[in-house]
């Protein structure tokens, strides 16, 4: 007899109540504001976003970056930006918005065409 | 867009290897699955910390603690930064911790199983880190961007994981008698939950494998596990030390490593909260959860105690 057992790949369990503690009351807590993190890596470089976190105000949430995103000298510093304050173009309006580049592509050097004698340019 | 297109340009996106971004159209249940194995996988990570958090006030040098207490600490960041992930998909963080508290979420059955001597330090960074890194160097290339970025930053420090385990194991093959006992002890006891930790073989299922099509996982579980036996099976003979499988041995034919039959009762026994530590685990989470609750409500009461005075001030 081939027996059927569920499967669920490393990492991802199935979900379904297969047994483990009694359910709890879930809390009302009110939960810390989340934080976008940037890093400076290296003096001379721009910030780069790395991540998120929660923190109670930006003195935590600088803190909580070291901790988190710094812990083997990933940067020489550090901004936080609370993820409410930032805006996004709407992946939706992607073509209307990236596409017209594309055509236009007297705006890169390698269109031009111009005798090997013309040097330093 | 008809629910069919956006599908359809949703699977050729995966093809292309196009990452999927949190604001981008996908379908509902690759939402979800991502959702649920992004927020177990953060979980494993948390729970993670306990079995090993268990010796660091019993290291036996400064050196040892040392590294110890930097590699849970690790962990907790690799705890933090899949949450934040998962995040992005919708659920919050609370909802997350929650699920996890009442025992609703899962987390990798290996942490319900206890670490009774230090030598189990070494075993777990060794073969569990080492079966993890595996599946996470897989997943670095997930279909979900930030999964994927949140993987290839675990990566990295992982392996100090894996190889801090190997080197105290192989000081303490060197070791007196008592020492090799226990080392032997500790890798005899964790080597059939790593094997366990890959999940069920892939011929016992008649699922579809849309987490494949989806690119979220991108080897079976099968590949995976072969993987790792072929890497244990040479790296413990630099221990001297063996693995306690009578029938693992060279298939010169497959160019791989044949082993045994995993005990699949014990694997879903653990796997269901009859693990030797399940109830340990969850409510050693609860305690700390609860207990940290009044720093969270001052952390909070205190920033808005600064923003009332900072306006204040500016009115
Ligand atoms: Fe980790
Ligand atoms: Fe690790």
């Amino acid at each position: 007899m081939h027996i059927q057992i569920r499967k669920f790949y490393y990492g991802d369990i199935p979900e379904e109540n297969t047994g483990g503690a009694t359910p709890i009351n879930h809390s009302t807590e009110q939960g810390w504001p989340l934080w976008e993190v940037f890093i400076r890596s290296k003096q001379g470089l721009d910030h780069k976003h790395v991540g998120s976190l929660h923190a109670a105000d930006a003195a935590m949430a600088i803190e909580n970056a070291r901790d988190v995103y710094t812990r083997r000298q990933e940067g020489v510093s550090i901004w936080v930006v609370e993820s409410k304050f930032v805006h996004a173009s709407d992946p939706a309006d992607a073509e209307s918005l990236y596409e017209p580049a594309a055509d236009k592509i007297y705006r890169h050097p390698t269109f031009y065409d111009l005798p090997d004698a013309v040097k330093h340019m | 867009m008809e629910l069919y297109d956006l599908e359809k340009k949703f699977q050729e996106k995966i093809e292309k290897e196009i990452k999927i971004e949190p604001r981008d159209w996908m379908p509902d249940a690759y939402r979800k699955t991502n959702l649920r194995q992004i927020s177990q996988h953060a979980h494993s990570e948390i729970v993670g910390m306990l079995p090993e958090g268990n010796w660091i006030s019993r290291a036996p040098s400064l050196k040892r603690k040392a590294i110890l207490i930097a590699k849970v600490q690790d962990e907790a960041g690799h705890g933090l930064y899949l949450y934040s992930a998962a995040e992005t998909l919708g659920t919050s963080r609370e909802q997350m911790i929650d699920d996890l508290h009442s025992g609703k979420a899962k987390y990798s059955s290996i942490f319900n199983y206890p670490t009774l001597t230090w030598a189990d330090m070494g075993a777990v960074g060794w073969l569990v880190d080492g079966a993890a890194i595996l599946n996470q160097v897989m997943l670095c290339r997930t279909s979900y961007g930030p999964y994927a970025r949140a993987m290839v930053r675990i990566c990295k420090e992982e392996s100090f994981h894996q190889r801090q385990g190997f080197e105290s194991l192989l000081v303490m093959s060197q070791g007196t008698e008592a020492q090799r006992a226990m080392c032997q002890d500790a890798i005899n006891r964790w080597w059939w939950p790593s094997l366990m930790m890959f999940g069920p073989k892939d011929s016992e299922s008649t699922n579809s494998d849309q987490s494949m099509k989806w690119k979220i996982k991108r080897k079976t579980n099968d590949e995976l596990r072969q993987q790792f036996v072929d890497m244990i099976a040479e790296q413990i003979k630099l221990l001297g030390m063996t693995l306690p499988d009578p029938d693992l041995r060279w298939n010169e034919e497959r160019k791989h490593y044949d082993f045994g039959e995993i005990n699949w009762t014990e694997f879903w026994n653990v796997v269901k909260g009859n693990g030797p530590c399940n109830k340990q685990r969850l409510e050693a989470r609860n305690k700390a959860h609860e207990e940290g609750a009044w720093v969270r409500a001052a952390a909070l009461a205190y920033a808005e105690k600064k923003r009332v005075r900072t306006t204040a001030k500016v009115a």
